[in-house]
């Protein structure tokens, strides 16, 4: 699910929250709008903006799913990139949107959507050409878990290259690396047994190379594995890879 | 009343760990090889795929083209050629041209085909003694099981189990040597094909230039069915065409990397005919079944690209609910990533209806897709079939309505209050909630406090609150 080649990457910037971290984690959209501010963008947060409609498009209930995409496409219109703090929500906009608005008459306001939407480390690198980030940590070993819908894109390759350049963090490799955590949106309610399974064989693969912290560009896979592990009576410190940037943005 | 769990998950839910954990072990293992000896032979392995894709695509697109010059091939090397638009219609195609040669046992070796058309059974219903010479289909056939994986059988059996069959069946006493084992059923196997009087297989390819049709096995066995016998019938689903016979450098490059790690397969057999003088050897008598199936429906449809298949098992190997759920829990002859798109668009009309559930047994990652030597992009055809279920009106417990979501992701005022009213669930036993999904959920999992609303205060109360924000205050 490669994302779009050409894409705006302008310094004015619409932030996409994503529904995630509106519910549950201001914190990392706080550290994105702060990481983008440094690195000189404008950043304008459209307060229309609700969900990117993945939730019914997973189900396979695209006329629910494009109700939700279309409004999205109306609040955040116009020619300014979206950067999303999510790799799952940045390939619904290019690439669920193309597939159920294939035979859509009105399907260019979600196409625009598609070509003008970044995963926030892959617009740092790839959109700005940030090739490390400053700061100091203190020393870290980090597992960083690529969340499935990064697959094909710049992403991950992102993410490891700022991360490993801040002072201090040292990123560390773990068994089964391209396997999925289990969570899956609605997947993990449908398949409660089954998505517990992958989760916990993820986790003992994370958990077995010790790391100090585990850092994804997805919190929904983060917000899996932490339940799951909090259940089991297991600790596993986790943050969004931009909350690192944040922290050793204060620390510089 | 539907049932209250997704058929596979409540098989997973109740799978022995024996059978996990073999079906893991196993999986993972050639995972891991295949990536390795795929980067190992080439600088870009994923150039190799997007030729294979293209070259499979440009077939199927021309699939009644290469199917004609496929069969005059065929027949101008002296083979019988067949077609069957279902099941029951190959299997008596079969019948007849056995009860013609006046076959009443004969050996098989192992074919997906025949077990989507469920020859063997066929076949004994009418007094016909089929006997499987692949050792896992071999296994399968003596335990009265089915294979749970379309390249390694018994992929669910570690080789205590194994060694359990081969002694229920007589085959000597308990003895798990893996050695022990292939012997045992070697000197078993022998003897069967000696007594014989046709040989039954599958194809993996068949270049459409030359009718050229190609076998690989590891064991040898789909020569040794051969071998002495009068009678070789293949059964293949039309789909198995290539245009030409250098394209067969590009299948069997990928196909034994993608399935088991191997360069190559032990044996690759490139059958052109019966017996004749160019090849003297071989059965007298060869007829080739092409099976439809379903398969011209696919073609017409929006799911087109999974018959591109080349029945590797990478997408199996690799996929995470395969190996939770093992092949078993898909119910249908083809389990995994590939069975939860093929097996409710293959076979008779009610293959929809009866396996419309598996497209929703997948987290969506995508591994399938990535490892796949056809590049058959495998979620997305999961999303359409899970959307023609929806249309359908198909069960699908645990699937929470989501109309009201939508209702309110297009109300952003509602969303707003509804992100902040939401904190009162930090105060509720949500492990007591009225639904059920949520206390299956919560089961296993904890929620995240819930902080509704708080990066909205939060822009709202910085000193250079961002702009579209100021706007709306």
């Amino acid at each position: 699910m490669a994302a779009p080649e050409h894409r705006p990457s302008s310094r004015e910037v619409l932030f996409m929250m994503t529904c995630l971290c509106d519910a549950f984690y201001a914190d990392v959209a706080k550290a994105a709008v702060q990481v983008l501010e440094h690195a000189g963008c404008q950043v304008s947060v459209p307060p229309d903006q609700t969900c990117c409609g993945q939730p019914p498009f997973n189900g396979g209930d695209f006329e629910v799913s494009r109700k939700v995409a279309r409004h999205t496409a109306a609040v955040f219109a116009g020619e300014r990139p979206i950067i999303v703090p999510s790799g799952s929500c940045a390939a619904m906009h290019f690439h669920g949107n193309a597939l159920q608005f294939e035979a859509q008459p009105d399907r260019e306001g979600v196409d625009s959507l598609g070509k003008r939407t970044w995963e926030i480390f892959d617009f740092l690198v790839h959109g700005l050409g940030l090739m490390s980030w400053p700061g100091v940590l203190p020393p870290r070993r980090i597992a960083i878990h690529h969340s499935c819908h990064t697959r094909g894109t710049h992403t991950g390759g992102a993410i490891r290259t700022l991360l490993g350049s801040i002072e201090g963090v040292e990123l560390i490799e773990f068994g089964q690396d391209e396997q999925c955590c289990g969570f899956g949106g609605t997947f993990s309610v449908s398949f409660p047994h089954i998505s517990a399974g992958m989760g916990t064989l993820k986790l003992d693969h994370i958990l077995d190379a010790k790391p100090d912290l585990l850092v994804s560009g997805d919190m929904s896979c983060l917000m899996h594995l932490n339940g799951l592990a909090t259940k089991q009576g297991r600790e596993i410190p986790h943050r969004h890879a931009v909350e690192i940037l944040a922290e050793s943005l204060d620390r510089a | 009343m539907a049932s209250p769990l997704q058929p596979i998950d409540d098989y997973a839910r109740t799978l022995a760990p024996e059978t996990r954990a073999a079906v893991i072990k196993s999986a993972a293992f050639t995972s891991g090889q295949r990536i390795e000896v795929l980067r190992r032979d080439y600088e870009d392995p994923d150039a190799l795929r997007k030729l294979a894709r293209k070259i499979k695509q440009h077939t199927i697109d021309r699939l009644d083209h290469y199917l004609e010059q496929a069969e005059s091939r065929l027949k101008a090397a002296g083979a019988q050629v067949h077609f069957a638009t279902d099941g029951p219609s190959a299997c008596r195609q079969v019948l007849k041209i056995l009860q013609e040669h006046g076959v009443t046992r004969l050996v098989k070796s192992k074919s997906m085909a025949t077990e989507e058309i469920h020859l063997n059974p066929f076949l004994e219903k009418h007094g016909i003694e089929s006997i499987e010479t692949d050792l896992g289909e071999f296994i399968v056939q003596i335990d009265d099981d089915h294979p749970s994986h379309i390249v390694r059988p018994i992929i669910h059996k570690n080789r205590r189990q194994v060694a359990e069959s081969l002694e229920r069946h007589g085959l000597g006493a308990y003895d798990d040597d893996p050695k022990t084992i292939t012997r045992r059923a070697r000197v078993h196997l022998r003897e069967k094909y000696m007594q014989s009087g046709a040989g039954i297989t599958g194809g993996n390819f068949v270049s459409a230039e030359s009718g050229r049709m190609v076998l690989v096995t590891n064991e040898g066995n789909a020569r040794f069915s051969m071998a002495p016998n009068k009678v070789h019938i293949a059964v293949i689903g039309i789909e198995k065409l290539v245009p030409r016979d250098r394209d067969l450098a590009v299948f069997l490059s990928l196909l034994a990397r993608s399935a088991t790690a191997q360069q190559i397969t032990v044996y690759t057999q490139f059958i052109n005919g019966p017996r004749s003088a160019n090849q003297p050897s071989g059965p007298e008598h060869m007829h080739v079944v092409f099976l439809d199936n379903g398969r011209s429906q696919v073609l017409g449809g929006e799911c087109r690209e999974i018959l591109r298949c080349i029945r590797c098992g990478a997408c199996q190997n690799v996929c995470p609910v395969y190996r939770q759920a093992s092949g078993h829990a898909y119910r249908a002859v083809y389990g995994g990533p590939i069975g939860a798109v093929l097996s409710p668009l293959i076979g008779d009309s009610i293959s929809f209806s009866n396996y419309g559930d598996l497209p929703r047994a997948s987290s969506l990652c995508g591994a399938c897709r990535e490892v796949c030597p056809v590049d058959i992009p495998i979620p997305d055809l999961l999303l359409k079939l899970r959307h023609g279920a929806k249309k359908a009106k198909l069960p699908s417990p645990g699937s929470p309505p989501m109309g009201p979501f939508a209702d309110l992701a297009t109300s952003p005022k509602l969303w707003r209050t509804s992100m902040t009213a939401s904190r009162a669930m930090n105060y509720l036993p949500l492990q007591f909630a009225p639904v059920k999904p949520l206390r299956d959920w919560l089961d296993q999992r904890t929620l995240p406090k819930w902080r509704g609303g708080e990066f909205r205060r939060w822009l709202k109360q910085r000193p250079s609150p961002v702009e579209d924000q100021k706007k709306h205050a």
